[in-house]
């Protein structure tokens, strides 16, 4: 295999000039800067896949907005994290990701606890800007600790990857197209019956949402517990 | 000082947010001094009136009788505030929307009924269900949000008092979905 040289790159962000090695990414690099970009289906230590766009920023000469977690640095690029354009995007992106499924968060064992909730006091959205969906998916209860539960699901994809990169499991990934797509285990086998999943809830842990939980506890039981898996991705940064 | 003409009304909801309203106890005292309710569960209005300053909604459009109701109070209310979930995200009262109205009143009507041998369901009186429950902002336009379910009744209390005085407020910090 021939190995890209790694070289170091000088660009800004926001005005600030900022240096980094060409394998790093805008988002790595704002952060080691201080430089916050709203993101969701990040998750320090997993892969970055770019699925939920709400990292987006602008790059002076490109009328596009990019996802800064799966962009490469470059030389002498202008990176602007916040403009009113990246906002109302943001805010779009959101609501799209509320209406696309049936969140309900007041019967949602994840309320107070979500990632998705927290997005929108963040980006202080209150409504939708389009219309729901209403789109019914069949719960998959079938596992004696977990549920999958497709109607609160945002294809983030963090449980497939913690489970591929982490677990070393690959027991998860997606099934179908746009919004009909669905985490599935195996060849889309119920849970239970899934061979390759180790039942570890790795994949429990890291979902923003109430779309995988543990069975049988209350809402205020329900925070995911992230401290062992975020150690173990921690460590894999570190390697 | 001319008083603020507010009237609220519950459409598809449980009138939890109503609830949350008279939560605010005491301050509701403050907040009389400044509003005439002109219409409400609270009064003994029938008729929606005219010339209204501000409309709370609580609840979501679930049949024919919410659309007309909601689009009477657009015409007459120079301001709407969205109350709740329900009157938002559709919420509890747009769960049935999985399922489909159809669905619904077979199981209420039929399924679940002693006493109903023919199975046909009400169809005079009682409004007709919609296709699908709505949120409010999908059939008008709503000049306000205040999310919640119900909404915390400091997070209500904020956005009166930053109405009354004309000054914008941050409601995330009062209230979000579900809360």
């Amino acid at each position: 295999m021939i190995r890209e040289k790694v070289r170091v790159k000088s660009f800004k962000i926001n005005g600030i000039d900022v240096t980094g090695a060409s394998n790093q990414t805008i988002l790595e690099i704002a952060q080691e800067n201080n430089i916050e970009i709203s993101t969701l289906c990040y998750l320090k230590g997993l892969s970055c896949v770019g699925s939920c766009r709400m990292c987006i920023v602008e790059v002076k000469g490109s009328d596009k907005l990019i996802p800064s977690c799966t962009s490469k640095i470059k030389e002498g690029m202008e990176v602007t994290t916040d403009s009113a354009r990246i906002k109302a995007n943001r805010e779009m992106i959101l609501s799209m990701l509320f209406s696309e499924r049936t969140h309900t968060c007041s019967v949602c064992v994840s309320n107070g606890n979500c990632e998705l909730q927290d997005k929108s006091t963040e980006l202080r959205l209150e409504h939708s800007q389009v219309p729901y969906g209403h789109a019914r998916f069949e719960i998959d209860a079938s596992h004696k600790n977990f549920v999958n539960d497709p109607n609160r699901c945002i294809l983030c994809s963090r449980c497939i990857r913690v489970c591929d990169e982490i677990e070393g499991a690959h027991a998860l990934d997606l099934m179908g197209r746009g919004m009909d797509t669905r985490i599935i285990h195996d060849m889309d086998e119920p849970w239970a019956e899934s061979l390759s999943c180790t039942s570890c809830g790795k994949c429990v842990y890291v979902c923003p949402t109430g779309a995988l939980y543990e069975k049988d506890i209350s809402a205020e039981e329900a925070e995911k517990k992230r401290n062992i898996i975020m150690e173990l991705l921690e460590r894999k940064v570190e390697q | 000082m001319k008083k603020i003409r507010l009237a609220t009304i519950w459409l598809d909801g449980c009138s939890g947010c109503h609830m949350s309203i008279l939560d605010m106890d005491e301050k509701l005292i403050e907040i009389a001094e400044y509003v005439d309710v002109v219409y409400s569960p609270y009064v003994d209005t029938k008729e929606f009136p005219s010339d209204v300053d501000l409309t709370i909604v609580e609840g979501a459009l679930s049949t024919d009788h919410d659309i007309k109701m909601i689009k009477k109070i657009r015409a007459n209310s120079k301001y709407i505030l969205g109350l709740g979930d329900c009157a938002i995200t559709g919420n509890i009262s747009a769960m049935k929307n999985l399922f489909g109205s159809e669905a619904v009143l077979q199981r209420s009507y039929g399924e679940l009924a002693d006493t109903n041998a023919s199975g046909v369901y009400p169809s005079k009186i009682v409004p007709k269900l919609l296709d699908k429950v709505l949120p409010l902002h999908e059939v008008i336009k709503v000049d306000y949000f205040l999310p919640g379910c119900p909404t915390p009744s400091d997070a209500i209390y904020a956005m009166l008092r930053s109405l009354i005085e004309g000054k914008e407020i941050n409601i995330s910090d009062y209230t979000r979905f579900g809360k």
